[in-house]
């Protein structure tokens, strides 16, 4: 990267064209501001949806009905998923992606900065329409966040037309994102950035948009069905009008399982930035990394059905879903090789970020293997719908795409503030969420085994000390967090400064800006050689 | 980096010492009592144990890596960053793996669809919360429904041995027999599913479904529905008993008699009238199985999803269009029709109380001869 670029820095700080106040945040087309606002939201969203995962673990701490209704139970479950999913992991990524593709690409801001604006302000709707249809008679959604027909039909309250509107929203927010994503990327790469030069965080998201506008639209029109179904008299879902509740969940999953891969793509990008920089040592095999990402973006459009083994289907078709879904693992495992070789004979220090990074390579994988397991239909039915899915599919997102985005947080901390976080608090922050994250979910997977089903707010006898742990686990997990409050609050307001490569090992154009990253950064485009 | 090492040690320990207090609590995959089962359970080790080696193997290297490839030890990183021998290898030999996973997998799944030349077939219906049976070869079907007692839900009963995993009427199949389970629903999707069995399958409405089952020993095994269907999903327990093909031929054929004998009975209920003490009684049991989970026990319902019938107008006033609504449901809402669920005597006895208690007084008796007129069409 070239050295010239500094020469462009230092004059611009002064003359930051923004309005004070709430003003600055409300009209801001700037790709920072817009940035720190999804991922404050992010975090917001994040304690919210975590509240609700306290309310479900404080009912199942105990067999029989301690706290609240099965009704009400089943909307705390759906609206947990829903606001974790769409409120706290999208927008956390698509703040990263703000904040750092346009440092990265040496770019001066988002290609479109208006429509960044509104694709951020139009999320806090979009999520106050969620909330506060927990308030209407009878309650919220209480179908569960995947939202099977003819439950979230004919079998719903009338909150579903508040549900279907802002998921809505939260889809044309995600669309707009992608859209500015791609086009940034597209068209604003400083002079020498070729393709294959991108950081692996670009080249990840990249991808990811282009999943974001072919399955947002698949959602969109997912929940305009339900929509019609419930109040036009359509019957899409609806045996009786020659509809089919079973083809509700095809286009829901072929919706739903790019999505997963949504979550965790940008996950490998910031996964790839962090263990080069503290192995000091560079990225290895990135055009595999590369090619990887790719093949697993494919195959996410190829292996829906493996959530619906037990639907019914076809013998040729559980086999087709079984095979696709298994060969999933092997771009999987070469990404999970490529970093252990990255760490192979590099230069390692265990910072906060390195540490978040390094349990996500170990606990991805181990949500990874489960997933395997999941794939070989005739175990899968056991499986289903039992809380081995619920240990594998947070295993995946929480210490999978979480972890990561705790893991960037730290990460660029610095370059956001200009101040150095506190690493004996951070450090304290890791090991609790360690720990406690493990205590949480790693015993799911026996009392799915075991046989309990997922989404009951009861259960039978034998599950109740393994659910007291699991609560127990969840109750650190969520103090934990609070930490993590703490030490971003405090690193905001100060501390030691930091310098513009803030890490040793840290390569790339977002460490050649100073740190705090100016308002306005590559105004004239750095030559990448 | 010890600290790691010790932490990943401490887990699988902490697990163990939390499995020692566990009431019975297996920790793995059960292995069922039947072929399928067996063989099911072998591809979840199977595949688990090639997990565990993989693991062992990655996470091995990696942590050998973080703790001799450390800054602190004062080592010089190398640069080197592709090798694509090494990555062929590695793309390859999962590769491998996985075909050889594939091929006993694709056995076991192929022998699981076939459900053809059974010995015994059962329709079985799922619907909001409860399970109904059908023997197609004989005269026999019933509700089984959660036999736990409300009270040791809400706490106020020490909890039984089978909490939430016991039916008033469990499902019946002979030992050593093919049996094939037909799977549709009345309402929303269900899912009918016991582990020992390892058969798990959804019920879809409007749709039939096909799973079998031979198992080898008698014995109760218990499952419970396994996808969403609503408020009581957690309340929707499967038990099935498993006899000798004799006793289960001596039991289908004294069930086909008993449910002869009952409707024989109900015929005869036609011409007499039960007094309001006696339809109280009858009818607070029903509403209490049957209704209450969604009207609720004070007859207020859910607002905005269940509507309450203390007060409502069709309670008070509109007997005919009452006794309609038990028997036939509301299409399009959650009111499911019970005609085919509850016996003449209950349905009178149920809409009975509906209209005398919670202060609907209406004084109103209702007569097993004013549910069966409506039934033929007569009382509109």
């Amino acid at each position: 990267m070239s050295a010239a670029v500094k020469d462009h820095e230092h004059d611009h700080e002064h003359h930051d064209h923004k309005p004070s106040g709430i003003k600055r945040w409300l009209y801001t087309t700037n790709h920072k501001d817009i940035g720190t606002m999804y991922l404050v939201f992010a975090l917001i969203m994040f304690f919210i949806g975590g509240a609700m995962a306290m309310v479900i673990r404080a009912e199942l701490f105990q067999p029989g009905m301690q706290f609240v209704e099965p009704n009400f139970f089943n909307q705390m479950t759906t609206v947990h998923g829903l606001i974790m999913v769409f409120g706290a992991v999208m927008p956390a990524f698509t703040g990263l992606a703000n904040w750092m593709i346009p440092m990265m690409i040496g770019a001066p801001d988002m290609a479109l900065p208006r429509m960044n604006n509104w694709s951020f302000w139009i999320l806090p709707f979009a999520f106050l329409i969620l909330l506060i249809s927990l308030f209407m008679p009878g309650g919220g959604p209480a179908f569960g966040w995947t939202f099977y027909a003819p439950l979230s039909t004919t079998y719903s309250g009338d909150s579903t037309a508040l549900f279907v509107f802002s998921v809505h929203i939260m889809g044309i927010s995600s669309i707009m994102g992608a859209i500015n994503v791609i086009v940034t990327i597209f068209n604003l790469r400083a002079p020498g950035m070729t393709w294959m030069k991108m950081p692996l965080f670009v080249w990840t998201w990249l991808i990811t948009a282009f999943l974001l506008i072919m399955v947002m639209p698949v959602l969109a029109g997912a929940v305009t069905m339900v929509l019609t179904d419930k109040y036009f008299g359509t019957s899409f879902f609806d045996a009786a009008g020659g509809g089919d509740p079973v083809l509700f969940q095809h286009i829901f999953w072929f919706f739903g399982h790019p999505e997963v891969y949504i979550m965790i793509l940008p996950a490998f990008g910031i996964v790839s930035s962090i263990v080069p920089t503290f192995a000091r040592k560079p990225l290895f095999g990135y055009a595999s990394m590369v090619y990887a990402t790719s093949s697993i973006a494919i195959l996410s459009f190829l292996v829906w059905a493996h959530h619906m083994f037990t639907t019914g289907m076809p013998v040729a078709g559980a086999l087709f879903f079984m095979y696709c879904t298994m060969l999933i693992a092997v771009p999987t495992g070469v990404k999970v090789f490529n970093w252990v070789a990255t760490m192979w004979r590099g230069a390692m220090t265990f910072e906060v970020p390195m540490m978040f990074a390094l349990a996500f390579i170990v606990l991805f994988t181990i949500g990874g293997f489960s997933g395997l397991m999941l794939a070989i239909t005739p175990a899968d039915f056991q499986y289903h719908d039992t809380y081995f899915v619920v240990a594998h599919f947070h295993y995946v997102l929480v210490t999978g795409a979480v972890f990561s985005i705790i893991a960037a947080a730290y990460y660029w901390l610095p370059k956001w503030t200009g101040f150095m976080y506190d690493e004996k608090l951070g450090q304290w922050h890791f090991w609790c969420s360690l720990i406690s994250v493990n205590l949480l979910f790693f015993p799911m997977h026996f009392v799915g085994l075991a046989g309990m089903p997922r989404r009951i707010p009861d259960y039978a006898l034998q599950f109740a000390d393994f659910n007291a742990f699991i609560s127990i686990g969840g109750f650190l997990f969520g103090a934990s967090q609070l930490l993590f409050v703490w030490l971003v609050v405090k690193c905001a307001r100060g501390g030691e400064k930091a310098t513009a490569q803030v890490w040793e090992g840290a390569e790339g154009l977002e460490w050649e800006v100073p740190s705090p990253a100016p308002y306005h950064t590559f105004e004239t485009p750095p030559h990448v050689k | 980096m010890t600290k790691t090492r010790s932490l990943r040690w401490s887990l699988p320990t902490l697990l163990l010492a939390a499995t020692a207090n566990a009431t019975d609590m297996p920790l793995n995959m059960t292995k069922g009592v039947t072929e399928i089962s067996r063989q099911v359970y072998d591809l979840h080790m199977t595949i688990f144990l090639i997990c565990c080696v993989i693991g062992a193997v990655v996470f091995g290297i990696m942590f050998w890596s973080i703790v001799r490839h450390r800054k602190a030890r004062g080592v010089q990183p190398a640069q080197f960053h592709e090798s694509t021998k090494v990555e062929i290898l590695w793309t390859a030999i999962p590769v491998l793996i996985l075909i050889i996973m594939a091929i006993p997998a694709t056995k076991t799944l192929i022998a699981m669809e076939d459900t053809t030349q059974a010995d015994v077939t059962v329709v079985i219906t799922g619907s909001q919360w409860k399970w109904h049976y059908k023997y197609l070869e004989h005269d026999v079907e019933y509700y089984s429904l959660l036999a736990t007692p409300k009270e040791q839900i809400v706490n106020k009963l020490a909890k039984g041995e089978n909490y939430l995993l016991e039916v008033d009427r469990p499902l019946v199949i002979p030992t050593g027999k093919k049996v094939r389970f037909l799977m549709t629903s009345d309402d929303v999707i269900h899912s009918w599913w016991v582990p020992a069995f390892a058969v798990k399958k959804d019920a879809n409405p409007g749709f039939i479904n096909e799973a079998w089952t031979r198992v080898d020993e008698p014995g109760i095994y218990r499952g419970q529905c396994a996808e969403l269907c609503g408020k009581d999903h957690g309340y929707m327990p499967v038990v099935v008993i498993a006899k000798s093909p004799a006793d289960f031929d001596t039991w289908v054929n004294g069930e086909a008699e008993r449910i002869a004998k009952a409707k024989a009975e109900e015929q005869e209920l036609l011409a007499m009238n039960m007094g309001m003490d006696e339809l109280m009684d009858v009818g607070e049991r029903t509403y209490t199985a049957y209704c209450a989970a969604c009207h609720q026990p004070n007859g207020e319902g859910l607002p905005g999803i269940f509507p309450a019938l203390k007060g409502s107008s069709m309670a008070l006033t509109d007997i005919p269009g009452h006794i309609n609504i038990v028997l036939n449901g509301k299409t399009g809402t959650a009111m499911q029709a019970y005609a085919k669920q509850l016996s003449l005597k209950e349905i009178a006895a149920v809409i009975t109380y509906e209209r005398n208690a919670w202060g609907n007084n209406t004084g109103e008796l209702v007569q097993a001869a004013d549910v069966y007129a409506v039934m033929q069409g007569k009382g509109e």
